[in-house]
């Protein structure tokens, strides 16, 4: 019975499957062959490494909210609890390597993240929400009031370490986005494996219906807690990417509120549910506004001062939003996918 | 016939690349230009700021274009990057702007940003000017030969501070018990002088309490009962933009004296009182350059580039602002710098390196400052290579409702008691990043 079940549709996936790991494959490509080769400084410093940094990011809310059916918007204290964990990890045992500082990082996220976690055995929805504000404030609160976090740094801004592995350093743009890439590679392949997993099963269970998840037997404790797990694991990754290979700073006020609402939004706009969409929503949220940004400065410079265009870009890009999200309220994703469902289809008329 | 016409074609073909060619090469060898790229802020809380320091320093960049054609001939350009004050779009603007040939130094107003770029500045060898504020320890030169917090650091200033007081009290032994509550900033701006306070206050025998007021600062009723609480003699404060305003009302609110409030360099203009009203009567800041339009160098300005329809401000009654004029003095520095640094290399378009030569030879004594048309703007100013701050003098301003009133001569700060503690975080900062300390001024790192 199982043997026929899962050997039907075996034939279409496979050629399904292939199609994505080609895509996958040709994307990862472009990404180390191609963008190092011809992209500038610029455009890997100060656009795709952030991108990369806040994706990855989106992708850790989306298996919290999006698979597992959690609202958080405490993710930016979980980037800054990466962040500084990395940083005194390096700073305070300098014999580890920075990688096993990138991981334990992650690891301690994924602690504060599960004790955040726990009002959500008994809180849902908005109240969940509010509930992981506490998260927001509260490490915002210790990283400032504690000297200890920042080396007693007067100002409370601490310079990251250059980033080494083995004997390799990334010191330049290059290096820095290939690093990034690299780890957003692997988590994201890591990622998917896991949601593919029974665990990610029982996440979706979780999120479509609590009770009947529980009658069939998964366990609500250990799932839900661990969604906060790997969310803040993949979030404090991304919180040591930002701060060590993009800002190479950290103060505790760039990881504020205005930042969780953000890649909640990425994650919203992008698709909830696809780790393609936490992607796309980021290239929408960072790098989107950059290229507006840079338009209208090259465009209309001369006529109005950055402040004027400032302001009209937030226009654009807020009814931009609207009409994203009128038009296919399942996020930029689902827009993709139904675009190339027309083109698959246009292509088998033809054959 | 056809190939005729295949001729032609390559001819026209070939005289457009060698025009394209010719226009391509001929860009750069164009007139002379010094390019500075501004991270400016026109949008968010501290957009009153952002809009008079910039239009302030473009106003003079404009001056110096308009009446004197540029600096020895070589014309100034800039650009403007919008940041809102946040650090990672500050990040993208330096980013975006620094491949631009002939950068002459950065200007971010901006304590998080400034700290993001010290490391690439110092890599890409371009000077990083933090002028009133910035990172106290970069007044070190043979450690941060890059960076230039000028006129006055956040530790000269708060010397400054406890020094007036203690002038207003009679004399600095009078300081002994008395209490002092600092307000701050809750940015890394506001928490530079945290350990400068602590410090003065052991050494005076005053009582201190340090208050955080949670960026952007529209909130403050807890932090003022505290203050009302702890008897408080005197309060600084240590604001930046909305959360100065708020600051005056509140205190009037809780019936604390406006006259013992005394403001820092980022708390002192009148974007800062005028909104507070009545309870900004009698409140009582430092500056570095003084307010008012009167200066010739300000008459100037209106004359030539208001005159030319090329003003920044949108608002012609902020011309000589505090903010305003603490930009023409931003602009001053900076041009001063290009032009002693054309003394040295030449009357060309120069490198970052060029220019912070320039910034390390920046002497403008009191006659020069006058020949400027700058005297009573601002005292003078002295930077070497290992002082990076220039010992800039400091003077109190009252607001009487309508506007500012110099209540002090100029002041010194205490420079020689602050140096060890400036040498001591400088040098930890050197070996904590492996940085070979400067022993003189040729060799700008250290090598």
């Amino acid at each position: 019975m199982t043997t026929i079940s899962e050997a039907a549709p075996t034939p279409a996936r496979s050629s399904l499957l292939n199609a994505n790991v080609l895509g996958i494959v040709l994307l990862l490509v472009l990404a180390y062959g191609l963008v190092p080769l011809i992209g500038s400084d610029y455009l890997m410093d100060a656009v795709l490494t952030p991108f990369l940094a806040l994706a990855l990011a989106a992708v850790g809310l989306n298996v919290l909210t999006g698979y597992a059916g959690q609202v958080s918007l405490g993710s930016a204290a979980f980037l800054a609890v990466g962040a500084y964990a990395a940083y005194n990890l390096n700073l305070r045992l300098p014999q580890l390597p920075l990688l096993a500082d990138i991981v334990l990082a992650g690891g301690i996220a994924a602690a504060v993240g599960i004790i955040f976690g726990l009002p959500s055995l008994r809180l849902r929805g908005f109240y969940l929400a509010v509930s992981t504000l506490a998260a927001q404030f509260f490490v915002q609160w210790a990283l400032t009031k504690f000297g200890w976090f920042s080396n007693d740094n007067a100002s409370g801004v601490i310079d990251a370490p250059v980033i080494r592995v083995g004997s390799l350093t990334f010191t330049s743009a290059t290096g820095r986005y290939v690093f990034s890439l690299t780890i957003v590679a692997v988590a994201t392949v890591l990622t998917a494996r896991l949601l593919s997993s029974q665990t990610g099963r029982n996440f979706i269970a979780v999120r479509d219906h609590e009770i009947a998840a529980r009658v069939i037997g998964v366990p609500l404790l250990r799932t839900k807690l661990l969604a906060f797990g790997v969310s803040s694991f993949l979030i404090g990754v991304a919180g040591v990417l930002w701060a060590f290979a993009y800002l190479r700073t950290v103060e505790p006020a760039g990881f504020n509120l205005d930042r969780s609402f953000q890649i909640l939004f990425i994650i919203i706009i992008g698709g909830l549910a696809s780790l393609r969409g936490a992607f796309i929503g980021a290239a929408f949220i960072i790098v989107f506004p950059l290229l507006l940004s840079r338009l209208g400065a090259a465009v209309l410079g001369s006529v109005f001062d950055s402040g004027v265009l400032e302001m009209s870009q937030r226009i654009v890009i807020g009814a931009l939003i609207i009409a994203f999200l009128i038009a296919e309220p399942r996020g930029l994703i689902a827009l993709v996918d139904r675009a190339a469902n027309v083109l698959r289809r246009l292509r088998s008329s033809q054959t | 016939m056809t190939t005729f016409r295949h001729a032609k074609l390559a001819v026209r073909l070939s005289l457009g690349a060698a025009l394209a060619f010719g226009l391509a090469t001929s860009l750069p060898a164009k007139a002379d230009e010094q390019f500075f790229p501004l991270q400016s802020y026109r949008v968010g809380p501290y957009a009153a700021g952002g809009t008079g320091f910039f239009g302030g320093f473009i106003d003079y960049l404009n001056l110096i274009n308009i009446r004197d054609g540029g600096v020895n001939g070589v014309k100034l350009t800039w650009d403007e990057g919008e940041t809102q004050y946040e650090v990672e779009r500050g990040v993208e603007v330096y980013e975006r702007l620094k491949g631009r040939p002939g950068v002459a130094a950065w200007n971010p107003l901006s304590v998080g940003i400034a700290y993001a770029m010290i490391d690439r500045i110092s890599k890409d060898k371009v000077p990083l000017i933090t002028i009133n504020h910035g990172r106290t320890d970069s007044t070190d030169g043979r450690v941060f030969p890059y960076v230039f917090p000028l006129l006055l650091n956040p530790y000269s200033e708060t010397s400054g501070i406890v020094n007036y007081i203690a002038t207003r009290e009679g004399g600095s032994e009078k300081l002994k018990g008395k209490k002092i509550v600092v307000l701050y900033h809750g940015s890394p701006y506001g928490k530079e002088t945290i350990p400068i306070y602590k410090l003065l206050a052991d050494k005076y025998g005053f009582e201190l309490e340090q208050i955080e007021v949670p960026h952007p600062g529209n909130e403050q009723q807890s932090q003022w009962l505290s203050i009302r609480r702890a008897k408080a003699d005197y309060v600084v404060l240590r604001g930046w933009g909305v959360m100065n305003p708020v600051a005056l009302k509140t205190a009037q609110k809780v019936g604390f004296p406006v006259d013992h409030i005394i403001g820092n360099v980022w708390s002192n203009s009148e974007e800062d009182v005028i909104p507070a009203g009545d309870a900004a009567k009698g409140y009582v800041a430092i500056t570095t350059q003084a307010s008012g339009a009167e200066y010739p160098v300000l008459q100037e300005v209106i004359k030539t580039v208001y005159g030319a329809g090329k003003g920044n401000l949108d608002d012609k009654k902020r011309i000589g602002s505090v903010y305003h004029n603490l930009g023409i003095v931003n602009g001053i520095l900076n041009v001063e710098a290009v032009r002693i640094a054309q003394e040295k290399f030449g009357k060309r378009t120069l490198t970052g390196d060029e220019v912070r030569w320039g910034f390390e030879h920046l002497a403008l004594d009191p006659a020069r400052v006058e020949a400027l048309g700058a005297k009573g703007l601002f005292h003078s100013i002295n930077v070497t290579w290992d002082n990076h701050e220039g010992n800039g003098r400091v003077t109190f301003q009252q607001w009487d409702g309508a506007k500012w009133k110099v209540v002090s001569d100029w002041i010194s700060p205490d420079w020689a008691a602050l140096r060890p503690i400036i040498e001591k975080s400088s040098t930890a900062y050197a070996q904590e990043r492996g940085i070979k300390i400067r022993t003189s001024g040729d060799d700008p790192v250290g090598q």
